[in-house]
């Protein structure tokens, strides 16, 4: 693909200098069509890569057992067979791994957002001995291999009589990163410190000072940390995978992984499965789309 | 987590000279009123951060070091020092450092996966119809779980599936072949995946960089008889220079750190191992918890250092997209 980019270059930088005005105009412009035309056939041909192996799990779920092995895997389902979905759902037991991961992500996020405010607020508004440390502190723990790091990771998890619990991913997840302080620091700043002093002097402390002033006004940072942290939790595979090994603990995606096993070769109902993962995913990007790419390329630059 | 790109760049501004500390000019709350409890309180909103960051992150950090000098296995309560010879094992076993070159397909193929962002970036960055929609579809594929995109990928790739099928309907049969059961073609095949997947990402940060980029600048570059090529050579190209070098650097610690596309799919058979792979299957499958944490500590080693180059070469303010 990277070789269908040249037809945009030249053609738009060809024209022959040595031409009379007009000749060169007119090739100019030709030169314009075809690299408008090069354009949009890179764009489309993009698209396609993006979505043909969606698309294809997409026939491959709607077909039946015996359709989906007698049948090619462009060709399209004769109807519109749910059996498959119900199979994944029930047997495959989504529907538990999407109580889980729903509790995973709320309760983690959320604690994550309320951590990753208070931090920033401790930070912004205090002048501490140890604030260059902790600052440190954080900005180190985002360096250090995520994976890697469960090794060591996994005896203090097991030691604190989390493994085999939901709390093992959730109190995982919880914690803040610097990258969210960053989020949350951007806009405690954008409060005015006389709001902070004339609530003092109603006799306000601290805590209500955070809960009743400073919080109400950090919603954009909260929705940023929200849409990064809540794909990251209903998308992480490897933490429930090492820590709720128990088949009464799946999650999404540790639902998913373990089709691989009993249903080896029924891809019909492995792509029902791939999809009830993908659904709320495509409908939460079409209702969110904004916020999302706020989200990720404010994440990512900070 | 891991990938050709993670989503966590590096935090780039907190070291740049107390950013993130408070103004010197503003009198501190806590001190002017100076009593031991309000002195106390900066702290008290600290107690959950720091406890979960000290209790998940640094003291696993330190026992790390402390068992990567041991034959611990994770599970008895005695456990010998061996030294160095955990280390000097994975630099001298060839089953240990072998997968190192595993990284060099991912490497690769994240010099493809920026030049794609790049180019469509670009491309979108002027006017053109339904925009939105090529900008959505190009960034969907990294929003998915990667389970599902392990799998979905494991139905691309298979005899007779996706790929094989597309080939024979543009006449390629003769290149149809075991993508993934070819030893020589499996790193080539995982890499791509991890391209589809990450490539929507770099694309959304190059195509935001541009787009901040000064509006009139380029009326001026047109007046100046400037073309498309000549405008994203020395316009956009100078512009988004640091978005760039930041993406390079994470790609190179990215690679290192490949994880869940390989393991998903193949678990690491067939040549495809990498070393993060290795790591948890020497803690968790060979009970090697010793050796697997010399791994995960040669492994932060390598990214610290490739943070810290990278501090040295791209300058910190540079980077802001906002």
């Amino acid at each position: 693909m990277t070789a269908t980019r040249v037809p945009e270059r030249t053609g738009s930088h060809e024209p022959a200098s040595t031409q009379h005005v007009t000749e060169k105009d007119r090739t100019g412009r030709a030169g314009r069509i075809v690299a408008t035309a090069a354009k949009y056939a890179t764009l489309v041909l993009a698209c396609f890569a993006s979505l043909l192996p969606i698309v294809v799990i997409v026939i491959a779920a709607l077909k039946p057992a015996e359709e989906f092995r007698s049948s090619g895997v462009f060709e399209l389902p004769s109807g519109v067979y749910l059996g498959n979905f119900v199979t994944a759902f029930t047997d495959g037991r989504m529907a538990l791994g999407f109580v889980h991961t729903a509790i995973i992500l709320t309760v983690s996020v959320g604690g994550a957002v309320v951590i990753g405010a208070m931090t920033a607020y401790a930070v912004d508004r205090f002048e501490f001995a140890a604030k260059r440390l902790v600052l440190v502190l954080f900005l180190i723990a985002v360096l250090v291999p995520g994976v890697t790091m469960q090794v060591a990771t996994f005896q203090i998890v097991n030691g604190l009589g989390l493994y085999n619990t939901l709390l093992a991913p959730i109190v995982l997840f919880m914690g803040t990163d610097i990258v969210s302080i960053y989020i949350f620091l951007q806009f405690v700043r954008s409060v005015p410190r006389e709001l902070d002093e004339a609530a003092t002097l109603d006799g306000a402390n601290h805590w209500t000072i955070f809960w009743q002033i400073i919080f109400p006004l950090l919603k954009p940072a909260v929705v940023t940390v929200v849409v990064i942290k809540g794909f990251a939790a209903y998308n992480e595979f490897y933490i429930p995978h090492l820590y709720m090994p128990s088949r009464e603990l799946p999650v999404l995606s540790t639902s998913l992984f373990r089709f691989m096993g009993p249903y080896g070769s029924q891809w019909e109902i492995i792509a029902a499965g791939v999809l009830i993962v993908i659904i709320p995913t495509l409908v939460v990007f079409l209702m969110l789309q904004r916020y999302i790419y706020n989200g990720f390329t404010s994440g990512a630059s900070k | 987590m891991s990938g050709v790109t993670t989503p966590t760049a590096l935090p780039m501004k907190v070291s740049a000279g107390g950013k993130l500390g408070r103004r010197k000019d503003e009198a501190p709350q806590g001190r002017r009123r100076g009593s031991p409890t309000s002195r106390l309180t900066p702290y008290l909103f600290l107690l959950v951060p720091i406890a979960l960051l000290v209790t998940f992150t640094y003291v696993p950090m330190m026992n790390m070091f402390q068992y990567s000098v041991t034959d611990w296995n994770g599970i008895s309560k005695t456990r010998d020092s061996v030294g160095l010879d955990n280390y000097a094992r994975i630099f001298t076993d060839p089953e240990y450092f072998r997968v190192f070159f595993v990284s060099l397909y991912y490497f690769a193929a994240s010099f493809i996966q920026m030049a794609l962002a790049l180019y469509f970036a670009t491309v979108l960055s002027f006017s053109t119809r339904f925009r939105n929609v090529f900008k959505g579809i190009l960034f969907f594929p990294y929003l998915l779980n990667g389970v599902a995109i392990g799998l979905t990928f494991l139905y691309f790739f298979r005899p007779g599936g996706t790929l094989d099928a597309s080939l024979a309907f543009v006449g390629l049969e003769s290149l149809q072949q075991q993508w993934l059961g070819d030893r020589s073609l499996v790193n080539v095949s995982l890499a791509g995946t991890s391209v589809w997947r990450y490539m929507g990402l770099n694309f959304v940060l190059f195509l935001g960089a541009i787009q901040s980029i000064n509006p009139s600048l380029y009326e001026a570059a047109e007046l100046d008889g400037a073309n498309r090529w000549h405008q994203f050579r020395w316009l956009i190209l100078p512009s988004i220079k640091p978005i760039i070098g930041l993406s390079f650097i994470l790609a190179i610690s990215g690679s290192l750190s490949v994880f869940e596309i390989p393991f998903i799919m193949t678990g690491g058979a067939n040549g495809s191992s990498t070393f993060v792979i290795q790591t948890m299957n020497t803690a968790f499958e060979f009970r090697r918890v010793g050796l697997a944490s010399a791994m995960a500590v040669v492994l932060l080693l390598f990214v610290l250092l490739i943070t810290w180059i990278q501090r040295r070469i791209v300058p910190d303010e540079k980077v802001d997209l906002t």
